[in-house]
């Protein structure tokens, strides 16, 4: 290309892209406040940590009135633990012993609250940054680290703590939980699933089919999406036109808004609506409105695609300190409580690091195990030679 | 009485029946397999004789038929789910390559999937575009996956019961152009292994290896060369994965020639896998190279072509001829 052709294309160029820009702009703002705003956001647990009453919430603070403070301070421990555990993963993955690391801070309360309102016969379909969900199923965390130190794609018996291994191909995972839970009802049993989502996989078409399936065969799940504002770099105006919780009128079943920094009431709404599939009336969406505090993974750079003062005024909506607040301003835990809480943490700390630094690589030969259950000639074949192919090295000297 | 004489889609009737009789975990899942029977009959009667609740009509979306399959496996069913059609499976495949076919192996062998997915395949019935394609090695191609295909009524009645028992996923292509061919099957016999091949007819110079609908046109090619002189064996492969290479070997070393035919476009298909496998298995063997029949590098055509473009009589006869002339 001259330099004249592109000076003669310029000016239309770019008074085009001023358009473009222009009604883009128009429309990302529109898109920002009609899926920003906050209608129907269920709290019980301000930012401040006060309980508060209203119209809102209502219908789902009867779910946590037999909470003590018992199971308040329990709640609390998990969150912190679960951060602990998860900041370690963070700086496991730093120190080169993890190849990847996908956090979740902030998500602790959308993660503790939903996961401890689970009952031991219900079954959890998660992604990859459920850790707080799989810490309320008795999943030993250090488990959860050998698929990002790279020994295996996922360390754990699922049917043990009915926990299924997280899934990395966003969305694949909410048809699973629609097909476990078919057949949950197929069963007669009144145990529930509870597939857990982002505001990205929100534009999967296989969670829209598995709201269709589980709408229509009216399957006893929960789908819990943790809106965390992002989707790696893209903002939830690049997801959706509407609230993400109202998709689900168009699928027929409800659809809830939930502070997905606030426990109480995410373990509140996720206990109405897991009763809402034992009483046999279908699926339920709740969007737990959060906000990812930390990168995508340990792979992603933030400062590329947003702002600090976004990240700032979601930190005073903490989801740890608001429950802290409320513990001290109502003497539910004293000064011995947390001290304890933060020896627990170190404790933890120091086992999932020496357990990370422990794990060994696997054999090599793991490379041929499971592939089928009921074995396969090539695979036998394959094994056979790359085992001769090996052992061709040690006859050699 | 143990053998009848059936066609292919009631033998995979009779199958899919015997199978929900034995097993109150298998439930049959797909688009219009219930009251109308599926588009080829193959469930004709089933829901009416076993319920909605196992002859499931499901939503028009492939990915989700194939997902809660999944759902309904790790649930402790054993669901045999129908794509209407080979060009319809592809909303199908993301969850069939990276959930299905990899899940006993990162559940380190703790899950096991016993889903069976029927696809009516390739071409032949004068069919609208997406109706008649052959993608059986895009399957094959997945660790994790097996793919097998019957040529003919028996092995439709047994090899469904085997895939429906087998704790893999399974891929099973049914020849649909074969659908009312007609053949003896015994429902009381002793079945060869699913992945076993079959010689569908001995011959001592040549060997032609195929598998599905290609079976038959493979053995009315052997019986035209028969008229003039030439020996031809027919192995039925019945399974492209695993594939069975000893029973191929085997044959090739008494013939020393192979022919393989297939539907599917040549270029990096089943052929081509067996073509190098055999060469390395039977170099000192061989009098000529392996040779391939089948589809082109190009769409499928339109139906008015497809006589063109099936591999048929003549071009079978055309490779025995160039295979025979080194």
């Amino acid at each position: 290309m001259t330099v004249e052709s592109t000076a003669a294309r310029k000016p239309r160029r770019s008074s085009g892209t001023k358009r473009a820009a222009g009604a883009a702009s128009a429309a990302k703002a529109a898109a920002a406040t009609a899926q920003n705003a906050e209608p129907q956001l269920v709290q019980l647990l301000t930012p401040e940590g006060e309980r508060v009453e209203s119209a809102e919430n209502a219908e789902f603070a009867p779910f946590v009135a037999d909470i003590t403070t018992e199971d308040l301070r329990g709640l609390y421990r998990d969150m912190v633990l679960t951060r602990r555990f998860d900041g370690e993963a963070t700086a496991l993955q730093r120190q080169g012993e993890l190849g990847l690391w996908a956090s979740l801070l902030g998500q602790e309360a959308a993660q503790i609250g939903s996961g401890r309102a689970l009952r031991d016969d219900d079954y959890v379909f998660p992604t990859y940054r459920e850790h707080g969900v799989a810490w309320c199923r008795g999943v030993d965390p250090t488990n959860l680290l050998g698929m990002f130190r790279g020994v295996n794609h996922g360390g754990w018996d699922p049917t043990i703590n009915n926990f299924h291994l997280y899934t990395i191909v966003i969305g694949s995972q909410t048809l699973h939980a629609t097909g476990y839970a078919m057949g949950v009802a197929k069963d007669g049993a009144d145990s529930a699933v509870i597939a857990y989502f982002g505001d990205g996989a929100s534009s999967q078409g296989d969670v829209a089919e598995a709201f269709t399936f589980s709408a229509v065969y009216n399957s006893p799940v929960v789908f819990f999406c943790q809106n965390n504002q992002w989707a790696i770099s893209e903002p939830t105006e690049r997801q959706m036109r509407v609230p993400l919780y109202q998709r689900a009128q168009g699928f027929g079943f409800p659809g809830v808004r939930v502070d997905g920094n606030d426990v109480l009431a995410c373990l509140a709404v996720t206990r109405w609506a897991l009763e809402r599939a034992r009483r046999g009336e279908g699926p339920t969406l709740v969007e737990a409105y959060t906000y990812r505090m930390g990168a995508h993974t340990t792979s992603d750079d933030p400062t590329k695609y947003r702002r600090d003062e976004e990240t700032a005024a979601w930190e005073a909506k903490d989801p740890i300190l608001r429950l802290k607040a409320h513990l001290l301003a109502t003497g539910g835990a004293d000064e011995a409580f947390f001290e304890g809480l933060e020896a627990e943490s170190e404790t933890l700390g120091k086992r999932v690091r020496e357990v990370v630094r422990a794990m060994p690589d696997p054999d090599t030969m793991a490379i041929f195990e499971n592939v089928y259950a009921d074995g396969h000639a090539l695979v036998d074949e394959e094994r056979a030679q790359f085992a001769a192919y090996l052992a061709s090295f040690e006859e050699g000297h | 009485m143990a053998v009848e004489k059936m066609s292919i889609a009631k033998a995979l009737n009779e199958s899919l029946r015997k199978a929900l009789e034995t097993d109150p975990k298998v439930l049959i899942m797909g688009e219009d397999v219930g009251k109308l029977g599926g588009v080829f009959r193959i469930t004709d009667g089933l829901q009416k004789d076993f319920g909605e609740e196992r002859v499931i009509d499901t939503p028009l979306a492939e990915s989700g038929i194939v997902g809660t399959a999944i759902g309904l496996a790790l649930r402790g069913y054993r669901p045999v789910v129908e794509i209407q059609f080979d060009g319809f499976v592809f909303p199908a495949y993301d969850q069939i390559v990276t959930q299905l076919a990899k899940m006993h192996a990162r559940a380190l062998g703790k899950i096991k999937l016993p889903v069976v997915v029927r696809i009516p395949y390739a071409g032949g019935i004068g069919a609208v575009e997406h109706h008649s394609e052959s993608p059986e090695a895009l399957f094959a191609h997945v660790p994790g996956l097996k793919v097998v295909s019957p040529s003919n009524a028996s092995d439709a009645y047994w090899m469904l019961q085997q895939a429906i028992l087998s704790d893999d996923p399974v891929i099973f292509f049914e020849p649909k152009r074969r659908y009312w061919d007609k053949a003896d099957v015994d429902v009381e016999a002793i079945p060869d292994a699913l992945h076993a091949s079959r010689v569908a007819r001995e011959g001592a110079d040549i060997t032609l290896a195929a598998y599905g609908p290609m079976v038959k046109v493979c053995l009315e090619a052997a019986a035209a060369a028969a008229e003039e002189g030439k020996s031809v064996e027919v192995v039925d492969l019945r399974s492209m994965s695993p594939i069975d290479f000893d029973g191929l070997q085997a044959s090739v070393e008494k013939t020393r020639r192979l022919v393989v035919v297939h539907e599917a476009p040549v270029f990096l298909g089943t052929g081509a896998e067996i073509a190098a496998r055999i060469t390395e298995r039977c170099f000192y063997h061989l009098e000529a190279p392996v040779l391939r029949v089948g589809g082109f590098h190009a769409p499928y055509p339109p139906a008015r072509l497809e006589d063109e473009y099936l591999p048929g009589l003549d071009r079978v006869l055309d490779a025995v001829d160039r295979s025979l002339a080194y």
